[in-house]
């Protein structure tokens, strides 16, 4: 790790905090929502500067698009989305602050105290073959677990999601062509 | 030292984010607290990666398991919103006590 | 062999996408000169770029409680995105960074104009604008898999996501001719993150201008120069990743890269102009409905030439 790489953890490093710290002072919803980004982003650099390239574009790429997402919600289900009215909307701050602080200082103090082992190995020549040789090896089984978490959320999140079934589509004897829908959509199905 | 610093920064991330989901009352805004939370598990699997064992490929698959909870916590999350609000609408964690034990 | 090229060539590329960018500008001039019956000379090639001092002196247009901030940052994001994106493009032999991710980078940076137009309609409070913002989220939903898709499967054709060794892989047959849909995809792709042609709905008139509507003076230059700039980008990315990149017989690599460029573009600019605007609630069904499992069924071809090689 040479002098531009610390350089650069550093300023990433900083930036990631302190949009982190700006997403729960800020009032306005988009300002929040880009904040996290900002930080967020900033971990994906990080990711990136360790010698992960792949894990952290990928980190930005995924973020940059859920957060867009996460601000489309805010916007609409937010009393204040642009901070324009002074409103709080916060329980129990000391509570939560003397939890995190605490935490926090557990945490450092065990970071400090832990005598680390030495590096183990050297780094692959490429960490993204590496990681794609893993999951589809070794942690075969890891992936084939994300993969069924990840196709039940789809179908959990759309059916809790949606409120319309099909028969409210296509009548009472499924039989109305073409569906009733509220939205014309592309295909004419 | 960079080692140590970089898991300052992933505990820093990891608290920002649980301080957020614990004192905020609208569920989006807990659901960014917990993102900043993985967002710090995921430094802290980078840095292990780079810093203790880069030969084996576990840090990795940490980071993308913690990227994969990223992606569920957010859509179910939001399923759960679009659920609720829709039958009273409600979107604060405090109005939802259903659960309450 | 793509390699790295020397240091200037980070001032080079930026400059070399603004030159396609303008010459995509005059084509796309001379084709509405053309339409509209105007005689087709260099002055109506050189129509749009008078507007140039004009948009550079004129005032901002302010409305009340603006978040100067968030509309600042979405604006200059769009072209600097661009920019960004051409780092890992080769031009012939030469390219500014060769990273091991470099066609993850360039989705990466593309998908960073959904930020951008999000905030670029949210920054002047205003209705309009806004609402060009959430039409280019529609459409990103829509346009973004098949993209992400064929850009898997040039990468599964080669087994490396360098985009030297993409451009290396297809000695002998390009990836356009045995990969046609991923291609299609790719070039629908293009339009659709510069938001012109059938994809300039977030922009369109029925909206009052959408994101471009509050924009004035500078600001509203860079979001424009951000549309050519990320066609020029997208058609130069076509070039490694489908069309052989710098390979051909008789002309050194970086003429060969040129000429692909230029042509593509071409293609992209007559398309932006012949086709009709396509409403995203109409676009996101056809892309879910059939574009996503043609492109998956497309990554399945390459996938299975490498299993089988």
């Amino acid at each position: 790790m040479d002098t531009t790489d610390t350089v650069l953890l550093t300023v990433l490093g900083v930036l990631a905090l302190a949009g982190g710290v700006l997403v729960f002072v800020l009032d306005s919803m988009a300002r929040v929502t880009f904040a996290l980004l900002v930080s967020l982003a900033c971990s994906g650099g990080v990711v990136t500067l360790l010698g992960l390239p792949y894990l952290g574009v990928v980190t930005v790429l995924m973020m940059v698009m859920e957060m867009v997402i996460m601000a489309v919600f805010m916007i609409a289900y937010m009393m204040n989305p642009a901070g324009l009215m002074p409103m709080s909307m916060l329980h129990n701050t000391r509570g939560a602050l003397a939890v995190s602080a605490v935490l926090f200082a557990a945490l450092t103090t065990g970071i400090f105290a832990v005598p680390w082992p030495g590096r183990e190995g050297r780094p692959p020549r490429d960490s993204t073959v590496q990681l794609g040789t893993a999951l589809m090896e070794g942690q075969m089984l890891t992936m084939v677990v994300l993969g069924l978490v990840l196709l039940s959320t789809m179908v959990g999140a759309t059916v809790l999601a949606t409120q319309r079934g099909r028969y409210d589509r296509f009548g009472d004897d499924l039989d109305r062509r073409p569906a009733r829908d509220p939205v014309g959509g592309g295909v004419g199905r | 030292m960079t080692f140590e610093l970089l898991l300052v920064l992933a505990a820093g991330l990891f608290c920002t984010g649980l301080f957020g989901a614990l004192s905020q009352q609208s569920i989006v805004m807990i659901m960014m607290g917990i993102e900043l939370m993985i967002g710090g598990i995921i430094v802290a699997a980078a840095a292990f990666w780079h810093f203790l064992a880069p030969a084996a490929a576990s840090g990795q698959v940490v980071v993308v398991a913690a990227v994969v909870a990223m992606a569920v916590e957010m859509a179910m999350g939001f399923a759960v919103t679009t659920a609720l609000y829709r039958s009273r609408r409600v979107d604060t964690a405090d109005l939802a006590r259903d659960l309450r034990g | 062999m793509v390699e790295r090229g020397p240091w200037w060539t980070v001032a080079a590329a930026p400059l070399l996408l603004a030159a396609l960018a303008a010459l995509a500008v005059a084509a796309d001039a001379l084709l509405a000169a053309r339409g509209a019956g105007r005689p087709v000379t260099l002055t109506a090639a050189a129509r749009p770029f008078l507007a140039l001092p004009r948009a550079l002196v004129a005032g901002p247009r302010r409305l009340p409680a603006p978040d100067l901030l968030l509309w600042r940052a979405g604006v200059v994001t769009v072209p600097v995105a661009a920019v960004l994106s051409t780092l890992v493009i080769p031009f012939g032999n030469t390219v500014v960074a060769d990273p091991s991710v470099g066609v993850v980078w360039f989705n990466a940076m593309e998908v960073t104009t959904w930020a951008a137009l999000w905030l670029a309609g949210w920054g002047p409070n205003a209705a309009f604008s806004l609402i060009g913002g959430y039409r280019f989220l529609a459409q990103g939903l829509a346009y973004e898999l098949p993209l992400m898709f064929a850009l898997i499967a040039a990468a599964t054709g080669a087994e490396s996501l360098r985009v030297g060794d993409i451009a290396a892989a297809q000695q002998g047959l390009w990836y356009a001719v045995w990969m046609p849909v991923a291609f299609a995809a790719h070039l629908a792709g293009v339009l659709a993150f510069s938001f012109l042609g059938p994809f300039a709905h977030p922009a369109g008139r029925d909206a009052a201008g959408g994101v471009l509507g509050e924009l004035s003076g500078p600001d509203r230059l860079l979001l424009q120069a951000g549309r050519w700039l990320w066609l020029a980008s997208g058609a130069a990315m076509a070039v490694p990743l489908f069309l052989g990149g710098g390979a051909g017989p008789g002309l050194p690599a970086w003429a060969w890269s040129l000429v692909k460029t230029l042509l593509v573009l071409a293609l992209l600019v007559v398309a932006a102009r012949r086709l009709p605007v396509v409403r995203p609630d109409r676009y996101v069904e056809l892309a879910w409905v059939v574009l996503v499992p043609l492109t998956i069924l497309q990554v399945l071809v390459p996938a299975l030439v490498v299993l089988g090689r």
